[in-house]
């Protein structure tokens, strides 16, 4: 880093200015930085599928473990989750095509598009359990 | 890399608090980050409270009359105190702006003043700019053509001419490469908002012949593609421009050209 000598000698390091610290967060860069995370919790949600699909070509006493781990309070909730992660990820991903065609850049639109993905992810991810609790539920 | 602390030099401790003016009626406080390259101490976040009936409208008035009247050594860039020359680029409020452009009204509560983030600091409110004008020159932000000089201007249609909008104004004030989080974490690699949005101005000059040479440049995984439409950017021009928008239009005409 940059320094400073003085008349007295001593040269002291230049700070860096604050950054994350200060500056206030954007609808714009909050719904980016959730894209990101979201796209690591996919990754990581997806061990879940691979468990699942390990143990049903393991036989019938490993799938049941699974199915018994995902119907758990703590199963539902990750796959609660893990469907939010993915509708999210999936409409702003939308959203980035978009943007690279060079379309919806001016502020309000990009705004309108931030505001649409949330609504679409969190009616999707409500719309999927309501129809899949309604079908499965009873099992 | 993506550090999201600051360096132990870098924290940011209490400072002073100077009295409040006397039989003010309207008073707002102004926290203001000073740093002393002579003591070498951490910085810090001094406390001045104006009295706004005795106050100018903007952000930079009031610097001014901290500067005049409280503590001299208070220290800023500024020079035109009309949003044309962008040396008065700081983080006020949170967001990346020009103080003279900035009205005090827009402010709630405690005005916060910060240098333009993630920057070296020379004193106070002044960051070392001195490696983004190093990537504004990489981009050769200058007319650059093969066929010989005509014997009167280089013409454009008005149409070629209106291509140039919106990056013409640009006044290199680099709150938009500051404000970008990309550009925290990679700014040795990345070139930033404001160099790219550069870049594409000289890209759509229907009188620049050096296009190809142009993307060639640009075509590399940080000096264009760090840039994850973020559009803090964007979001923050004083000048209500939009690098966002030009770097996917860099980015299309990379595609365009395979």
């Amino acid at each position: 880093m940059a320094a400073e000598t003085k008349e007295s000698g001593k040269i002291h390091a230049r700070p860096l200015s604050p950054h994350l610290q200060i500056y206030r967060p954007q609808i714009t860069s909050v719904l980016s930085i959730t894209h990101r995370m979201t796209g690591v919790a996919l990754a990581v949600g997806t061990l879940l599928l691979v468990w699942w699909l390990a143990a049903a070509a393991l036989g019938e006493a490993a799938y049941a473990r699974v199915g018994a781990f995902i119907d758990s309070p703590i199963g539902l909730l990750l796959l609660f989750g893990w469907s939010l992660a993915l509708f999210y990820h999936l409409g702003n991903g939308i959203r980035h095509l978009f943007w690279d065609a060079g379309r919806g850049f001016d502020l309000p639109t990009a705004e309108k598009s931030g505001y649409a993905v949330i609504a679409f992810a969190l009616a999707a991810t409500l719309v999927a359990w309501v129809v899949g609790l309604a079908v499965l539920g009873g099992r | 890399m993506a550090e999201f602390t600051l360096p132990a030099n870098s924290k940011v401790h209490d400072g002073k608090k100077w009295p409040s003016p006397e039989g003010a009626k309207r008073t707002k406080n102004f926290k203001i980050y000073r740093w002393d390259p002579d003591t070498g101490a951490n910085p810090r976040v001094d406390t001045y409270t104006l009295d706004l009936d005795k106050t100018a409208p903007m952000v930079l008035d009031a610097l001014i009359k901290i500067k005049n009247e409280t503590d001299s050594t208070l220290t800023f860039r500024r020079s035109c105190r009309e949003g044309v020359c962008g040396s008065c680029a700081m983080n006020i409020d949170g967001t990346n702006t020009l103080a003279c452009t900035k009205p005090i009204a827009d402010c709630e509560g405690d005005v916060k003043i910060y240098p333009l983030p993630h920057m070296p600091v020379v004193k106070d409110l002044v960051p070392d700019l001195t490696q983004a004008y190093a990537q504004l020159r990489s981009i050769e932000p200058w007319l650059k053509s093969e066929t010989p000089p005509p014997d009167r201007e280089r013409l454009q249609s008005p149409e070629e001419r209106a291509k140039l909008d919106g990056m013409w104004e640009c006044i290199l004030c680099f709150s938009c490469t500051t404000s970008c989080p990309s550009y925290w974490w990679n700014g040795d690699r990345y070139l930033g908002p404001a160099v790219l949005l550069q870049a594409y101005r000289w890209i759509a000059d229907s009188r620049d012949e050096a296009t190809g040479e142009r993307l060639d440049n640009l075509e590399d995984p940080f000096r264009l593609y760090r840039c994850h439409t973020i559009m803090n950017c964007t979001k923050t021009c004083p000048k209500g421009l939009n690098p966002a928008k030009a770097i996917a239009e860099i980015k299309k005409l990379m595609v365009a050209r395979k």
